[in-house]
């Protein structure tokens, strides 16, 4: 089972992606974002840290790398991508999913093991949680605050698209404490909090996310 | 040679927590006149001659995908001499 894991310039967490999938018993494919070739993996991670040193907005620059022309493409015919935080920003700059990620509303860069629950299950990244199921997974941005216009706020809860919310204070504005979403069709999830930072007892402050990998594993075994 | 300015700012509905803190700083030096503020970002592109109005439209589209992101900015393009 090959899931591919996105290396732009300025990526951070791509190896603890890769290194959550194989935990989970997946094989993990290094994708690199200057060529389209996807390398027949099956699904995609798109990892957290400051592509582009963030310059211009959040995921502004790398929405237009070459890995990003194939992903799009694909993510449009129901190909699974999972945006993490600087991943969450890429997939709104491409217009994957709506929104925008904004400064955070204290203009702290925030780093803390976050409360969220687990909303929408139906998606191939969520499948494994229950509806509902609150977790604790790290944050860690500077620009996390979820905004979008009323209308895709509206359609965004009626279509039971927010996958993950923030339980407890909002820690950044983000509208109605939205933490991730998913598109229509569910196949493209974008989160901020970092499930690949909670993979195991030892270096995280639970092994809830690792639920987000074992999912895809799961989906993709049943196809 | 002209310069082709692109101003972009975040639309009013978006919280604008850099301009807010930016607001709140103004009076603690003794500025008063500010009843709020907006920040925002402007690129200077540099043109050979005076602009055509083909470049300014392809500016204008370069606006719209890389330079802003309409989903929480708007933007306004002019020439500077």
């Amino acid at each position: 089972m090959r899931i591919g894991v996105v290396t732009f310039p300025g990526s951070l967490d791509d190896r603890s992606a890769l290194r959550a999938i194989e935990l989970a018993g997946g094989t993990p494919v290094p994708l690199f974002h200057g060529t389209n070739d996807l390398k027949e993996v099956q699904a995609v991670v798109l990892p957290g840290g400051f592509s582009y040193g963030d310059y211009l907005r959040c995921g502004a620059i790398s929405r237009f790398s070459p890995i990003m022309e194939s992903i799009i493409l694909a993510a449009e015919h129901g190909f699974p991508v999972l945006g993490i935080c600087n991943g969450f920003q890429i997939l709104c700059e491409s217009h994957l999913l709506p929104g925008a990620l904004t400064r955070n509303s204290d203009l702290h860069f925030i780093c803390a093991d976050q409360r969220v629950a687990v909303e929408n299950t139906n998606t191939p990244w969520t499948r494994g949680y229950t509806k509902g199921q609150e977790i604790v997974i790290p944050i860690k941005n500077g620009e996390g605050s979820f905004q979008c216009s009323d209308e895709t706020l509206k359609e965004l809860e009626d279509e039971g698209r927010i996958v993950l919310r923030y339980v407890g204070k909002n820690p950044n504005g983000s509208r109605n404490a939205i933490a991730g979403i998913s598109n229509k069709a569910g196949n493209v999830v974008g989160v901020m909090p970092h499930p690949e930072q909670a993979i195991e007892n030892l270096t995280g402050p639970s092994e809830d996310g690792l639920e987000f990998f074992s999912s895809i594993l799961k989906e993709m075994v049943g196809r | 040679m002209a310069i082709i300015v692109v101003e972009v700012m975040l639309k009013r509905e978006i919280l604008d927590p850099q301009g807010q803190a930016v607001a709140s700083a103004l009076p603690r030096l003794g500025f008063t006149f500010a009843q709020s503020v907006r920040q925002g970002k402007r690129f200077e592109i540099e043109v050979a001659g005076d602009p055509t109005p083909a470049q300014i439209a392809e500016v204008e589209k370069a606006a719209h995908t890389l330079l802003s992101n309409p989903v929480i900015e708007n933007f306004v393009v002019k020439v500077e001499k």
